[in-house]
């Protein structure tokens, strides 16, 4: 009963969340209004959602989230740097191969956002059996470094959130 | 408005700014597709989020409310850019053939997503 009338009680508790913040003011109206959807959207889209992932510990999300913003600011300022000071063929750009060991469709999806978001790095592709990761790096002397540095800094932390 | 919150808006305002010149600079400048990839995405995000911050902080001090519709724009535009970049990347991969070339093996079963559908030939 409980899972037919509340398929998915995270992303209810997200789009009411993300609706006081579209509105931007905090009143009883508002918030009742965005349970509302938020119970209405998950009922009407729970086909579209044959997976769920569960988080095993929610609260390393946060950790992760600002450790993200951090590297995102710290990426910002390389990037500009190379863009500034380089000349743009003598960078030593090459694609990279990142094996990956998480399964969760969600987790990858997010490494892959996080790739892109820092340090000198696109993720460009996956490999058809979602077990590998091609990432492109602007500017890398040592490829195997950057591989272990993505797998220990984002790929750990989200297997322990996700897995 | 206070002094010191007039300079912060102001510095916030010059960085972002700056970080998105960069971002349009590097897109004109770097050689080729997937470098120019890296300008957009990065140098771009910084640039937007030291403007919403200086947003905040200008509307937090004239109004006396917070504003927080800003952090719901950072929130999509950090959900956004890194798929469009994705998916230009492999519109990239699947129309240029000397990008194909470069492409380091995948070191599983199967080929790049990309280029190959994941079953075996033939079916």
């Amino acid at each position: 009963m409980r899972a037919r009338l509340l398929p998915h009680p995270l992303l209810t508790l997200l789009i009411a969340f993300v609706f006081v913040l579209l509105m931007n003011e905090v009143t009883p109206g508002v918030v009742v209004l965005g349970l509302i959807l938020g119970l209405g959207i998950p009922l009407l889209t729970a086909p579209f959602w044959p997976g769920r992932p569960r988080l095993k510990a929610p609260l390393t999300i946060a950790a992760y989230a600002l450790l993200v913003t951090w590297d995102i600011v710290v990426s910002n300022i390389e990037v500009a740097k190379l863009i500034l000071f380089r000349r743009g063929d003598s960078l030593r750009t090459r694609y990279v191969c990142v094996p990956l060991e998480l399964h969760t469709p969600e987790a990858i999806a997010l490494l892959a956002g996080t790739i892109t978001m820092t340090p000198g790095t696109v993720s460009a592709d996956l490999s058809a059996d979602g077990k590998a990761l091609l990432v492109h790096c602007l500017d890398t002397g040592d490829a195997e470094a950057t591989v272990a540095a993505i797998k220990a800094r984002y790929e750990s932390r989200l297997k322990r959130i996700f897995e | 408005m206070h002094p010191f919150l007039e300079s912060l808006v102001a510095a916030l305002i010059l960085i972002g700014a700056f970080f998105l010149l960069v971002g349009a600079l590097g897109l004109a400048r770097l050689p080729d597709m997937m470098r120019r990839l890296h300008g957009p995405t990065k140098a771009t995000t910084l640039g937007i989020g030291a403007l919403l911050i200086a947003s905040m902080v200008y509307f937090a001090a004239v109004r006396g409310s917070f504003s927080i519709h800003e952090l719901l724009i950072t929130l999509f535009l950090f959900l956004t850019a890194p798929v469009s970049a994705h998916m230009l990347a492999k519109a990239h991969i699947l129309r240029a053939q000397a990008e194909r070339d470069r492409l380091p093996a995948t070191g599983t079963a199967t080929g790049w997503a990309t280029l190959d559908s994941g079953h075996p030939k033939g079916e």
